[in-house]
């Protein structure tokens, strides 16, 4: 190793702060952010099955949270975390496979992911709210 | 745990100006790295305008040419100008590439010159590769055989020597490693993109006969799989070659020989 004893320490040059974002990172990190927003969602989720079995006082309550409008956004937000992992984790599962690892392929399969995303949330709102 | 933002002593404060000579039509500004570690200070922006008409079209014909004209001072590595020596690797508009293959046209508006991410600078554009190299040392690059030499040198066929193809031309800029956000943050025991691809080359070669020991170098949780398959390394490559899928390749052998 170069002798840093009797020198100033070097700078870090600067990396997250000037990287162009890229379509390969951005998919990346979100897959992590889905990842961490499934937890917390399941607890919600959680909650709102202990409640059920706990009563009908309970229940109502955390019926009435889920089901108004600052619920509501994060459930959605909760399925479209869940549709997105989903899809992106199909897409980890080919990858590990040595496949689709190629640039053009890899930003196919991220266009399909994202759509997926799109139709499968979109999908499963108007099946549950046409059940309801 | 990953640090975003950047110690004290890197931040980066304004810097010089430097206009293009009277006359200058087709102007364009350089906004370079700087720091001299002599100074005491920590790193600024320089900003180079540069009459693009008085110029070659590379990076590196502006950066050379700043260096004789402008600022003698300006510190970057470069030998080949021709792609194949990895030394003017920088952060180029945002992301890594070779200056001597990046044309200044591919730049929209001001071009910004950086060293490569998240290393140790030693002086402006010039990073310390001190850990990088000592990670190549690590997976021991070269032939291991058991094999007594041949009186001649050791055959393969066409179809195994094309095994190596899209390995073999990997020339160690590091621009992949750099792009590798999970190298940024777990460099010093991630091994990053462009060892591992190193590590493939000998593993692929069926001349080499130290796959296994080659392996069990691999199978530590950090080495190898702080790979995500993020993929900005194959992104990067200004060789166009696919870090991420030798990658891939190691992890489908672990798996493999369980």
């Amino acid at each position: 190793m170069t002798d840093q004893t009797d020198s100033p320490v070097r700078p870090l040059s600067p990396h997250i702060q000037i990287y162009r974002w890229q379509w390969t990172m951005a998919l990346s990190i979100f897959h992590r952010v889905t990842g961490l927003a499934l937890v917390a969602g399941t607890l919600l989720l959680v909650w709102w099955l202990v409640a059920a079995a706990a009563g009908p006082e309970a229940f109502a309550a955390a019926q009435g949270f889920i089901g108004s409008f600052i619920g509501s956004l994060l459930l959605f937000g909760w399925s479209v975390a869940f549709f997105y992992h989903l899809c992106n984790g199909i897409r980890h599962l080919i990858w590990d496979s040595g496949k689709m690892l190629e640039l053009v392929p890899a930003y196919r399969s991220a266009i399909a992911v994202l759509l997926g995303t799109g139709i499968l949330t979109l999908l499963a709102w108007i099946v549950g709210l046409a059940a309801a | 745990m990953a640090e975003f933002s950047l110690p004290a002593n890197s931040r980066i404060v304004g810097g010089n100006s430097y206009k293009a000579p009277a006359g200058a039509k087709n102007v364009k500004t350089f906004k370079i790295y700087r720091f001299d570690p002599d100074s005491g200070r920590t790193p600024r922006i320089d900003n180079f305008e540069i009459d693009l008409d008085d110029c070659g079209p590379m990076v590196l014909d502006a950066l050379i040419k700043i260096k004789n004209e402008v600022d003698a001072t300006l510190t970057f590595r470069r030998s080949c100008r021709e792609g194949v020596c990895g030394s003017c690797a920088f952060n180029i508009d945002g992301t890594n590439t070779l200056a001597c293959t990046k044309y200044i046209a591919e730049v929209k508006g001001d071009v910004k010159i950086y060293p490569l991410p998240h290393m140790p600078v030693v002086k402006d554009l010039v990073p310390d590769l001190t850990h990088a190299y000592a990670q190549h040392a690590s997976i021991e690059p070269w032939l291991k055989s058991a094999t007594p030499a041949p009186g001649r040198e050791r055959l393969q066929t066409p179809e195994d020597r094309a095994k190596l193809d899209g390995l073999w031309e990997c020339i160690l800029c590091f621009c992949c490693a750099t792009s590798c956000p999970s190298y940024w943050w777990n460099g010093e025991r991630y091994l990053g993109p462009a060892i591992l691809l190193q590590a493939y080359r000998w593993i692929a070669d069926t001349r080499d006969e130290a796959t296994g020991e080659r392996l069990d170098n691999l199978e530590d949780p950090f080495r190898l799989y702080r790979c995500h398959t993020i993929m900005n390394c194959t992104k990067t490559c200004p060789k166009h070659l696919n870090p991420a899928k030798a990658i891939a390749e190691i992890k489908k052998l672990m798996v493999a020989r369980r």
